[in-house]
């Protein structure tokens, strides 16, 4: 109940924090450049709210339906999780994915160019049934959406 | 890590769609060997970046939790036919790979 909660708070807040964003969105970077710019804190955070804050120093997000979450309402192996995050909205600079109960949450961060659309398409693993959560940043704010999906075999012990 | 990316970039309009496969064994560094009982050491690729005639379309930070032998599409606008779109990847252990592809 208090994690569901939490859950509330954390959708319905709004963007209150500075739009300081890593380093990563900054224009031409090669790889090896960007690699300094690798926010190793949110990968390895143990929350989402925690994860958010490595990414774009912000803690709250504001619930969106334009963001479509394509996935399995049932994966059979958690291994291997097609998910596209489709987002509708203008502006987009970058959107991080998140599998709410992994160990860590934060599983990627796309950021995108102003000539690329909002959409991204990825495989991702999951541990155990969970909410997968996408994060979309445009025009210094940030949008949420969610989608359930159930795990019958975990895809990330051994 | 040769040849590790299979990418391929269409057109629809000005609409390009990458699809892009590369071959990596995205270890957690949770695993454990069953015979051994060791820790896998985590070996990810950390960094994507695509380009289109060499300007960053996308630049992305990844960690353990994306599959193995990682799937990525993204789409962008004002492409035409002959562009170059570019892939790039680094992992936490330095390896790297890149390949170029023209739209078609």
């Amino acid at each position: 109940m208090n994690a569901f909660r939490q859950r509330r708070i954390f959708l319905k807040g709004t963007l209150a924090g500075s739009a300081v964003a890593v380093a990563v969105g900054a224009g031409l970077l090669s790889p090896r450049q960007v690699l300094a710019a690798w926010p190793k804190e949110a990968f390895e955070a143990k929350d989402i709210a925690a994860s958010l804050k490595g990414v774009y120093n912000a803690d709250m997000t504001t619930p969106s339906n334009d963001i479509e979450i394509k996935a399995p309402d049932i994966a059979e192996n958690g291994a291997v999780v097609p998910v596209t995050v489709n987002a509708n909205i203008k502006g987009i600079e970058s959107i991080s994915l998140f599998v709410e109960q992994n160990g860590t949450p934060l599983t990627a961060v796309f950021n995108l160019a102003p000539n690329a659309l909002g959409t991204v398409s990825t495989r991702v693993k999951m541990g155990k049934t969970s909410n997968v959560v996408a994060v979309v940043k445009a025009g210094g704010t940030l949008y949420a959406g969610r989608k359930e999906v159930k795990v019958t075999i975990g895809g990330c012990g051994g | 890590m040769a040849d590790s990316i299979k990418i391929r970039a269409t057109l629809k309009g000005d609409v390009c769609t990458v699809k892009a496969l590369i071959k990596h064994p995205m270890e957690t560094g949770q695993r454990k060997d069953k015979k051994t009982g060791q820790v896998i050491p985590a070996h990810f690729i950390q960094e994507v970046v695509c380009t289109h005639n060499g300007k960053n379309v996308l630049t992305s930070a990844w960690g353990a939790a994306i599959s193995a032998n990682p799937y990525l599409s993204i789409e962008f606008s004002g492409a035409k036919k002959g562009d170059k779109v570019a892939l790039a990847w680094v992992d936490n252990k330095g390896e790297k790979d890149s390949a170029t592809e023209e739209i078609r």
